[in-house]
């Protein structure tokens, strides 16, 4: 078993609310992903042992969102928006930024596991752009000494 | 310069509080339509304050409500969307993360018009913030009797739920929406039979904007008339833009509808970046046409900004800078909508695909002759052939940027390189 115990009586208490159990399968993958970092076929088992849903209903919409990774990434998942007003105001140079920083590209996680580094589609924090997403987290009106920061303090945690 | 009726108290922090809300007339009208008013009559007053949907389509709010057939005997719900993925579009998130309690109060308001029981926030995943923030709002709702059994001791019961999304844009469109919300895949789906028919779990539903249910509390508190005095004879009310691109002081600002871009972008945005001139503007988002820098007195309203050519949209107005190279900013928006369209419908699956990898190879320096025109006719066979408005939206940009830079394009084809080169370098 991957899910722990809070994360099974969250799944089960937001299954409770909605009229059809079947609502439950996107927050379930959401308490799913932010325990486990990633999706994959033995969490959509365990779901639906949780949840009595069919696991291949719960592969189904796992595979249509793009917010959930389907494979192992960093203890923490850097998210570039690259859409238009942030690539107005140098996503492009952002994301290479962090590439020579973290010594990695676009795609790849750090060999220590730490990060990851990906881009991604309109964040809706185009009035505070150029931003990335860490994790749950937003951070926005980026700049290199922002980052750096921002990259120290992660590291140190970690 | 800025009409600030829903963002009032967005700046202070303790608005996020039922107490601070309640202090400032927060669910004063949703005691209001409880004890003193019908679904009908509310309904009438949304209707005369010509309030209209604030997410995008611009449809008559009142109106929609009307939909919801008298006599079903299904239960109905409202649904509030707040997936906001339009891209430019962070307008929302303002109020779900500073306001909470008067979306609240909106869809309250607006489930009692309706005879719903149970509504619900469907929020984009990403916005974990506001999502924290609504559940925590509603939860002090109940706690205070606002929500829950017996309200105000009337007998209405209303509860809500918090529904987070997956990262997906198609789940903005209502039909979308309300598939994800059933635990489906997000494809959208074919109308009619419309969502107040036949929606949620195929109940009657309604489905509105965040921005558009948080008018609904001040209508009611100071009266349609109140409310229809503000703005043009068409688009009434204030309408919040987010304003971004290569602007000077980009943000949130709420303005009356048919205030002049231009005071939108000069005045509260303070110009253009040192060293930039204005070349495009989207008004609406990223699915709306371009407008020339010759149109900047515009006025911001639905009407207006429909006979420049374009469209108000969700009010995303993003300022492009004479140091673009427009091949390249439609390749940002084309590889948004090929990854987002839902795979549904073969002219857009297909032809964003297409669409892609045409103006790609023309950013690359590799374009042909004769891609214009291709580009164009797929274009044209997406266009209105699609079971929800997502492959409009692809289209719509691409044929305005043909049509208002062709020399760009045509430049980019005979020489391999851009006509301007776009370098833009974060600080």
């Amino acid at each position: 078993m991957i899910l722990n115990e809070k994360s099974v009586a969250e799944i089960k208490a937001r299954m409770a609310r909605y009229p059809s159990k079947k609502s439950v399968i996107l927050p379930a993958l959401t308490v799913a992903y932010r325990q486990a970092g990633h999706l994959n076929d033995n969490l959509y088992h365990e779901i639906s042992e949780i949840t009595g849903i069919p696991s291949v209903d719960i592969a189904a919409a796992a595979t249509f969102y793009t917010m959930f990774p389907k494979h192992e990434v960093g203890k923490y998942l850097i998210q570039v928006c690259h859409n238009i007003s942030c690539a107005l105001l140098g996503a492009d140079s952002l994301i290479e930024y962090l590439e020579s920083k973290l010594g990695i590209k676009k795609g790849e996680t750090t060999e220590d596991k730490v990060f990851t580094l990906i881009s991604v589609e309109c964040l809706g924090s185009c009035t505070t752009a150029p931003m990335m997403q860490i994790n749950d987290e937003y951070y926005e009106n980026l700049t290199r000494e922002k980052v750096d920061k921002i990259l120290e303090e992660l590291r140190n945690k970690a | 310069m800025e009409t600030k009726i829903l963002t009032k108290y967005v700046d202070d922090p303790n608005q996020v509080k039922i107490d601070t809300f309640m202090e400032r007339d927060g669910y004063k009208a949703w005691k209001k339509v409880l004890t003193e008013m019908t679904p009908d009559q509310v309904i009438d007053e949304v209707k005369k304050s010509g309030i209209r949907g604030r997410g995008g389509a611009g449809f008559p709010a009142g109106m929609k409500w009307s939909f919801i057939p008298k006599n079903s005997p299904k239960p109905r719900y409202l649904v509030c969307n707040a997936d906001e993925s339009e891209p430019g579009t962070c307008k929302d998130r303002v109020l779900m993360e500073n306001d909470p309690h008067s979306i609240i109060e909106g869809m309250a308001i607006a489930s009692f018009a309706i005879n719903c029981h149970l509504a619900f926030i469907y929020i984009r995943g990403e916005f974990a913030l506001c999502a924290k923030r609504m559940e925590a709002a509603m939860e002090e709702a109940r706690q205070k009797g606002i929500l829950g059994k017996n309200i105000f001791g009337t007998g209405y019961d209303l509860d809500m739920i918090v529904h987070t999304g997956g990262g997906a844009y198609i789940c903005g469109e209502e039909t979308g929406l309300l598939n994800s919300l059933e635990g489906e895949r997000g494809n959208a789906r074919i109308r009619p039979p419309f969502p107040a028919i036949e929606g949620l779990y195929a109940c009657p539903t309604i489905v509105n904007n965040v921005e558009t249910l948080a008018c609904v509390p001040h209508v009611i508190n100071n009266g349609a008339e109140w409310y229809s005095a503000m703005g043009t004879e068409k688009s009434k009310g204030t309408k919040m833009f987010s304003l971004s691109g290569h602007i000077k002081n980009p943000g949130n600002y709420e303005v009356l509808l048919g205030t002049p871009l231009s005071v939108l972008i000069n005045d509260l945005g303070g110009g253009m970046l040192d060293g930039h001139k204005l070349k495009a503007i989207i008004p609406g988002g990223s699915s709306t046409p371009f407008l020339l820098p010759d149109q900047i007195d515009t006025p911001l309203d639905y009407e207006s900004i429909a006979a420049a050519g374009s469209m108000l949209g969700s009010g995303a107005v993003i300022v492009i800078s004479d140091k673009t190279c427009m091949v390249w900013v439609l390749e940002r928006l084309i590889h948004f909508y090929r990854h987002e369209s839902c795979g549904l419908c073969t002219p857009c699956r297909e032809g964003t695909g297409w669409l892609e990898q045409m103006i790609s190879r023309i950013e690359r320096g590799e374009g042909k002759p004769g891609d214009l025109e291709k580009i164009e006719d797929v274009c044209g066979n997406i266009l209105g052939r699609t079971v929800c408005p997502l492959g409009d939206a692809a289209v719509m940009p691409i044929q305005s940027a043909l049509k208002l830079f062709r020399d760009e394009w045509a430049y980019h084809i005979e020489h391999g390189k851009c006509m301007v080169k776009t370098q833009f370098e974060f600080k």
